[in-house]
């Protein structure tokens, strides 16, 4: 009989590969395949088109004779299946990863046979018309970003790949990297193909071993399917800003990870200077679709106002049916959290839902009615970023996760700005005396002399205000998205849950945060 | 020339013709020899024609490289926002202890198991849905 497992990192790490061993040793046949993104259910092992999970080694015997409880029926028809529109992650579940053959029987390489057809305008002009956005998280258009390369004249151009997928909640660009990574490098041929970049590089994370290794194996498979086009993979070194694009091209050219100031744009000089296509492993795994026959139409057809097609969401953190939830934009997060993911993990209320990774905002149960839309989420001062959905439950302490997003900033921060390397620090240390219920005066502005320093300390609304002061200040001075956009978990969490930053003020924050509005 | 030096030198040659090729040589020399020291530093500099402080200041920029080889086997445990929404932090105390002296344990933000945290790695096996027992045989069973 042939049993089907997932050798995604995520089945792995559950014992996926004990499972394969002991269904080998039984003499059956194990192919191991992507993972149908069901997480909960992992390992999942899928036998004469049932499955069954999650499977430990205890229930061999019975998943062969059919007898096991953990049956879920045909995968394809599971709920959580059954209502995604999976057109970047199609092949999830169904394909063997670093299989040519599967990825041929299933469609792949026809985008770029069509596109070395009609040429570099041509499909620029149809990666346009699709609307597709960047996925990495600022959503910006992908076919004018080519266009701009395209039209910048240089003897040598490059397409990168930025595969540092370092938020916390996301994992699609691993699990697409794991589970199909020809459509990646299918993507970025094209990419090259419409720019007239003959040079690739993805950027991974070293946090991904599973990622690189299926990489580089499927690299050497299809070389001369992609030819001449060349690719290439490099490992990062576990900075967390390197996922920012001009950061992650300096590393590449072997320089620290420190962020380049905009202009120059990458696409104008980029690595090593010439002319550079940066996308997300989301956005160049859309291409192959799109380039298709009728994709484009296809693509821009789903979703809603200027957020065109799909997006790969990842439903992570204290929930109980986490995965990956490919569908059209307008999703609300009430049907993401509550009919999709089943609410929490633990069974407690949800208390919070951080959408877009560490720096993303914190949502409260009363924004659940908001669509997923770049625009919307802009609006509700959120981002959409990687569409990542990190939940909470009601023992989540706010005061300590904006906390955490200022102490992360500062240990990831590449130093090169001041509002960033220094409001980060500072930010910390306002939280911690915030939450100590404010201070009193320090040894030195006590001394007479000091006649400016207030005399009495600082009260809690007083260190809050500062607090609203330098989130600004870092909104709006910092080079790129690490200090720009770590106002946002900040920020949201002291709105949304003042009471977790003043044990036994509640209210009291509030009326700063109001008097602060006027 | 000391082995060190001559094995350097190999892994330099190995990345000669590579665009940009510092990153490269750093993971396997720290992977080779468990670090990247002040004199490697000096030896990969001088490879590349590079300045010794250019080198330091990549090397000491991320956090995978090392400057002094750790002895201990490490576990790598994932305390980012995710892991924490399901309970890491309370884990930790159990860790330190099982660790003791014995195992390193260290921080990371983010193994991509977000789904099913809490989250370790040990070398390049990754470990999830993990519990206060679990954790604790991870740690114990690391070499």
């Amino acid at each position: 009989m042939i049993v089907r497992i997932s050798d995604d990192a995520l089945a792995r790490a559950l014992g996926a590969d004990a499972l394969a061993h002991a269904f080998t040793q039984k003499g059956h046949t194990v192919e191991r395949t992507s993972s149908w993104g069901m997480h909960w259910l992992e390992p999942l092992v899928e036998v004469g088109g049932n499955a069954f999970g999650p499977a430990t080694l205890g229930d061999v015997e019975a998943i062969l004779d059919g007898s096991s409880d953990k049956a879920i029926g045909e995968p394809a028809k599971h709920p959580f299946i059954a209502r995604q529109q999976r057109l970047t992650f199609a092949r999830a579940g169904k394909t063997r990863p670093t299989s040519l053959e599967d990825y041929q029987a299933t469609g792949g390489w026809a985008g770029l046979r069509r596109a070395r057809q009609m040429g570099g305008a041509a499909i620029v002009e149809e990666v346009t018309q699709s609307g597709l956005r960047g996925r990495g998280g600022a959503g910006f258009p992908a076919g004018i970003k080519w266009k701009t390369v395209a039209n910048t004249p240089g003897d040598q151009k490059y397409v990168v790949c930025n595969a540092d997928e370092g938020d916390s909640g996301t994992f699609a660009d691993r699990m697409l990297m794991e589970g199909d990574p020809f459509a990646l490098i299918e993507g970025m041929a094209i990419a090259g193909e419409a720019v007239g970049a003959s040079q690739g590089y993805i950027y991974v994370r070293s946090e991904y071993p599973d990622a690189i290794r299926k990489l580089e194996a499927a690299l050497n498979l299809c070389a001369t399917v992609i030819a001449p086009f060349r690719c290439e993979v490099r490992i990062g070194a576990g900075a967390y800003v390197c996922g920012e694009e001009t950061s992650l091209l300096n590393s590449l050219e072997g320089k620290r990870g420190e962020v380049r100031a905009k202009p120059p744009l990458p696409a104008i000089e980029g690595l090593f200077g010439k002319p550079t296509v940066v996308n997300n492993v989301l956005t160049l795994a859309a291409v192959p679709h799109i380039l298709a026959e009728g994709g484009a139409a296809q693509y821009g057809a789903l979703g809603i106002e200027r957020s065109k097609g799909t997006m790969p969401i990842q439903l992570a953190g204290n929930i109980r049916h986490g995965g990956l939830f490919e569908t059209a934009f307008g999703v609300t997060l009430e049907q993401l959290v509550h009919d999709i993911g089943g609410g929490t993990d633990s069974g407690r209320p949800v208390k919070a839902v951080q959408v877009g990774g560490p720096l993303g905002a914190y949502l409260h149960p009363d924004q659940f009615d908001i669509a997923f839309d770049y625009e919307a989420y802009t609006a509700a001062d959120a981002l959409i970023g990687h569409g990542g959905i990190t939940v909470f439950d009601d023992t989540a302490d706010m005061g300590h996760m904006a906390r955490f997003a200022m102490q992360f900033c500062a240990a990831e921060s590449c130093g090169k700005c001041t509002p960033c390397r220094i409001g980060a620090v500072r930010g910390v240390e306002l939280i911690d005396r915030i939450r100590a219920g404010g201070r009193s005066a320090d040894a030195v502005e006590a001394q007479p002399v000091m006649h400016n320093a207030p005399k009495s300390g600082r009260l809690p609304e007083q260190e809050i205000a500062l607090l609203t002061d330098l989130c600004e200040t870092m909104k709006f001075g910092s080079l790129c998205a690490l200090g720009g956009f770590t106002p946002y978990p900040v920020m949201s969490a002291l709105t949304h849950w003042p009471e977790d930053f003043m044990p036994g003020g509640e209210g009291a924050v509030q009326k700063v945060l109001d008097r602060n509005e006027v | 020339m000391s082995t060190n030096e001559q094995r350097i030198g190999e892994i330099v040659a190995a990345h000669a013709g590579r665009e940009g090729p510092l990153l490269p040589i750093l993971h396997d020399v720290q992977a080779e020899l468990g670090c990247v020291d002040a004199e490697s530093e000096r030896v990969i500099a001088q490879a590349l024609n590079l300045s010794r402080a250019d080198v330091h200041g990549v090397v000491s920029f991320y956090h995978d490289f090392h400057d002094h080889a750790e002895t201990r086997p490490e576990v790598q445990i994932c305390r980012a926002e995710a892991c924490q929404a399901r309970g890491v932090e309370a884990l930790m105390p159990g860790a330190e202890k099982a660790a003791g002296e014995r195992v390193k344990l260290t921080t990371v933000y983010c193994l991509g198991l977000c789904s099913a945290g809490p989250a370790a790695r040990t070398g390049d096996r990754l470990h999830a849905r993990l519990d206060a027992k679990g954790l604790a045989t991870v740690i114990g069973d690391v070499r």
